[in-house]
């Protein structure tokens, strides 16, 4: 049985639990920077994306807590660019997934203002991932 | 009746540690025809090998199985000593109970059966194997050389020093490859035409080379000792012995084309031309596919001009058919294509060049005369980008290391400070490797005497902007993005090798990067796996021109090992036809990998110096007329039945 790495607070590998979800091992990058050269929303991110990468690999638990995972447009230029084949874009999918799992947001419906401007599907999907 | 002697090697506690040798003494001296079986620690040592020759003449052994490491370890070692005591060396055989068994079992308990089946195995091949005498066969005391770079022409010079012919055979009109092309080389930076002109010089005087330039092996039969080389020799139209350069010709020649090889398409040339002064052999050259004169159409005013009547514009192509004893291939390299990365915009963009094409253009004999002018709009350019790994190191494009281009780029980016002092240059890369003598204190005198900015990070994309190139990076460092305006890119592109055709021809390997398989990485670095057929230069990986110059050396001394032999011994396990069974089918001679089976009237034939072996025929052969020597059927068949075989098993302890 597979375990659950990101349950068992302390023992996570999170380059592991990233190569258990999306099949990318982040070991593999050389940190030559391309994925960061071409980023179109570098500017706005925190960590560049090879900079997210190298987290993974030194196991730093702040690279889930990196506002780049969620810039990220999933463009795939990276994806498509990277000398070591890595597939970046899903790799930040996978950070994004961990966070979500993790359940550590929730919403309260009550408090949204505007409640009656936003789109249904929205807060539909809001609740769905934050409850 | 055959009496077999069993030699139980420890090797120390290798074997001892995990087999239990005396039990396998004791299981093998069961055997019908073992007559006497003993242990030792060392068998390769002289005491183990005492032991064997004195077992032999004790009590009178016809076949001898020594239990020990790979034979490809030791084999020779007992075969030499056996015959030293009378004994035919291919009636010692070797079970390898090391490298395929203690090594790699863990249970003593199994291990030791698989041992008692191993040896017992071998001792049912031994007692079926004949005699055999080495097959020897003559040596023609001449070598090809196959590419006319500098590593070519370093073997063609060490072999030919040596006292045995060569044959050099060049695609291109003139000798000297890729270093022809270089401005200067590192790391101490002499000119490069400057010490390759004298090498080329010597070439072209050595009575011992001959040199054959617009060729191309197109065939290669036989083996060592003796090749039969087929040479296609395109038209030259200019006659070599005739031609005094006098260039009166390129003058008159109304056609101008892009000079496309030598200064890689940086300037023009005439039809016919000469590719740089110092061409060796010194002569010029009609280029047929542009030439008015080879044609239907007969424009002929180069003729018209030649005082020397060296032009003939009906010359023909040639096949030139020669012998050798050994090979050694040399091809070379190209770039890799630069179209086929398409982010770094090479092709839209003029001012985006490779980095022989930057070679040509800081050269003096180059286009410019040395002086470093843009291809756009000759303008000198004020701050130049050099993007290291450009294919290299990249899953998508080159997996493998190109291995010169941090040497050539520093090079590159010195040169530049020195051409234009008030220049700045920046150079982009992951890692800098300078692991040659002398090279990390280039790199070094580069970034502290040029004031170099070394940047870390791969190039993301390079887009043009008014009459400048943006390159995008990140400086990986610091972690913040770079937008850089420059006036020109120099890509530091990988390198592929020249080898897909000539590895078909020789039948050689190549490995997954099309470089050409040498027999082992370490211990054989310039063998190709067929024998008498040598490996130089980048065709067997990348390198600079400090190692391709050394390995040619070694290239060229291993083809004078065989070149100065009086003959060949070569191993005399071929293959055999039973004449009467041969249905003449010819599948054999198709198959086999060496061209050693040629079909007669009277059925196949094997030619015993050709044969490597292999077993290919035997396998294929629908009437089993075919057999390897002293691997008959039925030897086969008695080592797969012991290997079957119920046997005691010794208790588990």
């Amino acid at each position: 049985m597979a375990k659950n790495l990101w349950r068992e607070k302390g023992m996570v590998n999170l380059a592991e639990k990233i190569y258990e979800m999306t099949g990318e091992n982040v070991y593999l990058c050389y940190l030559c920077g391309k994925c960061g050269a071409g980023c179109p929303m570098a500017d706005k991110m925190d960590y560049l994306p090879y900079q997210v990468i190298h987290m993974i690999q030194i196991n730093d638990m702040e690279s889930l807590n990196a506002k780049s995972i969620w810039i990220c447009a999933t463009c795939f230029t990276c994806s498509v660019r990277c000398p070591r084949n890595l597939d970046v874009a899903r790799i930040m999918d996978g950070l994004r997934t961990i966070k979500v799992r993790a359940q550590e947001q929730t919403i309260d419906l009550r408090e949204v203002e505007d409640l009656d401007k936003l789109p249904p599907i929205a807060l539909v999907a809001a609740g769905r991932k934050y409850t | 009746m055959e009496r077999v002697g069993v030699f139980v090697c420890h090797c120390g506690r290798n074997i001892a540690g995990v087999v239990d040798v005396k039990k396998v003494v004791e299981e093998v001296k069961k055997h019908p025809f073992v007559f006497h079986a003993e242990d030792y620690k060392y068998m390769c040592s002289a005491v183990g090998q005492n032991l064997i020759q004195e077992a032999i003449k004790k009590y009178g052994l016809t076949s001898i199985v020594v239990a020990a490491c790979s034979p490809r370890m030791h084999l020779e070692t007992f075969r030499t000593a056996a015959m030293s005591a009378g004994l035919n060396p291919y009636k010692v055989e070797m079970a390898n109970i090391r490298e395929q068994n203690s090594w790699v079992h863990e249970d003593p308990h199994v291990a030791t059966e698989k041992a008692i089946r191993l040896v017992w195995s071998t001792i049912n091949k031994v007692i079926g194997n004949q005699p055999l005498k080495k097959v020897r066969s003559n040596v023609v005391k001449r070598c090809l050389v196959i590419g006319g770079g500098i590593a070519g022409i370093q073997a063609a010079l060490d072999v030919a020093n040596s006292g045995f012919e060569v044959i050099l055979v060049e695609k291109s009109p003139t000798i000297g490859g890729r270093m022809a092309q270089l401005s200067e080389t590192f790391p101490t930076l002499d000119c490069a035409q400057c010490i390759l002109t004298p090498k080329m010089a010597e070439v072209a005087r050595h009575p011992n080379i001959k040199i054959y330039t617009l060729s191309e092996v197109i065939e290669v039969n036989g083996s060592v000792g003796k090749f039969k080389v087929k040479i296609r020799k395109k038209p030259r139209y200019v006659d070599i012995e005739a031609c005094n350069m006098c260039s009166e010709c390129e003058k008159v020649c109304p056609q101008v084309v892009l000079d496309k090889d030598f200064n890689r398409s940086l300037t023009i040339r005439k039809a016919i031309y000469i590719p740089f002064p110092q061409a060796v052999p010194p002569a010029y050259v009609i280029d047929a596919e542009n030439c008015y004169g080879v044609g239907t159409t007969r424009c002929s005013e180069c003729v018209k001009v030649c005082e020397q009547n060296a032009i003939n514009l009906f010359d023909t192509e040639e096949i030139i058919e020669v012998e050798v004893g050994a090979i050694i291939v040399a091809t070379g390299y190209d770039l890799y294509p630069k179209e086929k990365i398409g982010e770094y915009g090479y092709g839209r963009y003029e001012d985006v060049i490779d980095s022989l094409q930057f070679e040509r253009l800081i050269a003096s004999t180059g286009p410019t005369g040395g002086e470093l002018r843009r291809p756009s709009d000759g303008k000198v350019p004020k701050r130049v980008a050099f993007i290291q790994c450009v294919g290299s190191r990249d899953l998508q494009h080159l997996p493998y290391c190109s291995r010169i281009c941090c040497m050539y780029t520093a090079k590159h980016a010195f040169l530049y400070k020195h051409l234009v002092p008030d220049g700045e240059a920046y150079v982009f890369y992951i890692d800098i490797r300078a692991g040659g003598k002398r090279y990390e204190e280039f790199i070094m005198r580069v970034q502290t005497e040029s004031k170099v900015r070394y940047t870390r990070g791969r190039v993301s994309k390079i887009v043009q902007k008014g009459d400048k190139l943006i390159v995008h990076a990140v400086d990986t460092i610091t972690g913040k993005p770079i937008t850089l305006p420059v006036d020109m890119v120099v890509l530091a592109m990988g390198i592929v090798p020249n080898t897909k055709e000539i590895a078909e021809i020789l039948r050689i390997p190549i490995d997954e990067n099309g470089f050409l398989q040498e027999l082992h990485p370490k211990l054989a670095p310039v063998e190709s796996p067929i024998k008498g057929i040598f490996l130089a230069g980048v065709a067997q990986g990348p390198k600079d021109i400090q190692d391709s110059v050394a390995q040619a050396s070694a290239a060229a001394s291993k083809a004078i090992e065989i070149l100065s032999k009086d003959y060949i011994e070569k191993e005399p396990l071929v293959a055999r036809v039973n004449k009467e069974l041969c249905s003449k089918c010819g599948v054999c001679t198709q198959l086999c990998p060496y061209n050693a089976v040629e079909m007669t009237p009277e059925g196949a034939k094997v030619i015993e110096v050709a044969c490597e072996g292999c077993g290919t025929c035997v396998a294929a052969c629908p009437s089993g007329a075919l057999s390897l020597a002293n691997y008959e059927p039925k030897q086969i068949f008695l080592m797969v039945d012991a290997l079957l075989m119920k046997i005691p098993i010794p208790e588990k302890s």
